[in-house]
């Protein structure tokens, strides 16, 4: 059992390196693109709250699996159009395939949380910041923003989590991130042990990953707290 | 249109294909549902015992099951308890041949776990939501133990867990996708049987997301109704 994580570590290692920047890199472009997504959102008299709507409930409402086989292998079906548009390299490559799918689907769950967080930020603050003459822009870079993303941390941690996990699908389009290793040392060796360390890998990735963002939470909440 | 000529039913479309293995999606999760919810209550329990070493086992369970891959609890059930079964088998009667397990029971399994995990967090939050006064009140009453939790706590805690529930409900049908992984014939395993036939990836695989898509909708319907019905001698504000 020893022998074989000594022998493997480094395929493994290596793994956990890529499932990592898959979902660092998911979730940061994801966060980028939510913020506009979710503040047209939650305007009340615009008609783009529909497709957006549309959007997050279809990347809710489906499995990450069948959206990464719909980008990847869907995709081919296109190819010739894709070439024409000189886009075919980015669905040729299974990597930017599952950045783009885990990208999409991320950015549609952190919409609705910051939704959510938008709602929540209190009545009472936004007023006070128009009593004192600011302007939309800075009502929202000053008050509105800072406040709905401190209510927002904690699930947006989460999703992080759920990030880290659900990468582990990108394996079956053959990328060899933790889970693709550690099923390419499995058929190699045949011995079963593989996959718990892989779990322990995991659990330790999210485990480190939940206290930094509890330390990063309690800084971001200092106001509220004495010392 | 003449996509639609794919989804026909009969020996020239893949319309009754699809529908079988949406048979096979859906019975995978309602297999895996009464598992995971009867885990996820025991689990919810032992969390409960004060002082217990229940209690860490408990805490274990949820700890490990919520922070692994979903793909990774059914890789591990798959091929570990297919493993552990035969080397079991062999042990008792050599000479009895190879135990294929099946998929479907392994995706059951893995899936019931997955669940019970999650489950049991949300039925430990609603369990301390619920007022400690009636457990007392009906402790004073005579009551044993049993009967407390089956007619003055169960029915409240059914009715906080709900919303909870209908999540991880949801995200149970979506998760059935994964077992087409381990080669049984669901919904998402039909379309690549499809796709490897027609080299229509898309039209197959938008389908799929469809048909996966309106599932879940009519399930948070139904959830709607349910949570409906369970609050209806509730004052709201």
């Amino acid at each position: 059992m020893f022998d074989l994580v000594l022998n493997y570590s480094d395929k493994l290692l290596a793994g956990a390196a890529m499932t990592l920047q898959l979902t660092l890199v998911s979730v940061s472009l994801a966060a980028l693109m939510a913020l506009p997504l979710a503040l047209v959102r939650h305007q009340p008299h615009t008609l783009m709250r529909y497709p957006i709507r549309l959007y997050v409930s279809f990347f809710r409402g489906t499995p990450l699996i069948a959206q990464l086989f719909l980008v990847y292998y869907g995709s081919g079906q296109f190819r010739h159009e894709l070439s024409d548009l000189g886009l075919w390299w980015l669905f040729r490559d299974p990597l930017y395939c599952a950045l783009l799918t885990f990208t999409l689907n991320s950015a549609a769950y952190q919409v609705e949380i910051l939704r959510g967080a938008l709602n929540a930020v209190p009545k009472g603050e936004v007023e006070a910041g128009r009593a004192v003459g600011m302007k939309a822009h800075l009502l929202y870079r000053r008050i509105i923003l800072p406040h709905a993303y401190r209510i927002a941390f904690p699930a947006l941690g989460n999703e992080v989590i759920l990030m880290i996990k659900g990468g582990a699908i990108a394996s079956v389009i053959t990328i060899l991130d933790l889970m693709g290793q550690t099923k390419r040392v499995f058929a190699q060796t045949f011995d079963v042990s593989v996959y718990l360390w892989a779990a322990v890998i995991y659990l330790v990735m999210t485990s480190i990953f939940v206290w930094l963002w509890r330390k990063a939470e309690l800084r971001l909440s200092r106001h509220l707290y004495r010392i | 249109m003449q996509w639609l000529s794919y989804f026909a039913f009969g020996d020239m479309g893949w319309g009754d294909e699809l529908l079988s293995g949406l048979l096979v999606t859906l019975s995978l999760a309602f297999c895996a549902l009464p598992l995971g919810l009867g885990l996820g209550i025991t689990v919810a329990a032992a969390a409960m015992a004060q002082g217990s070493w229940l209690r860490r086992v408990a805490l274990v369970f949820t700890t490990v099951i919520r922070g692994l891959p979903e793909l990774l609890t059914l890789f591990i059930i798959y091929h570990g308890v297919g493993l552990v079964l035969n080397q079991g088998v062999n042990a008792l009667w050599p000479n009895f041949g190879y135990i294929e397990f099946s998929p479907f029971i392994a995706g059951t399994i893995a899936l019931g776990l997955v669940f019970a995990g999650y489950s049991a967090e949300v039925f430990r939050g609603a369990w301390l939501a619920t007022d400690k006064g009636q457990r007392e009140a009906a402790l004073a009453l005579g009551l044993n133990k049993v009967l407390v939790f089956r007619l003055v706590e169960l029915p409240q805690i059914t009715r906080l867990a709900l919303p909870g529930l209908g999540n991880l409900w949801i995200n149970l049908v979506k998760d059935t996708a994964l077992v087409s992984i381990i080669a049984l014939d669901d919904l998402m395993r039909m379309a690549n049987v499809a796709v490897g036939s027609t080299k229509k990836p898309f039209v197959f695989f938008l389908a799929v997301c469809l048909v996966y898509w309106l599932v879940c909708m009519l399930f948070e319907w139904c959830i709607a109704k349910l949570e409906k019905r369970a609050n209806r001698g509730i004052q709201s504000f």
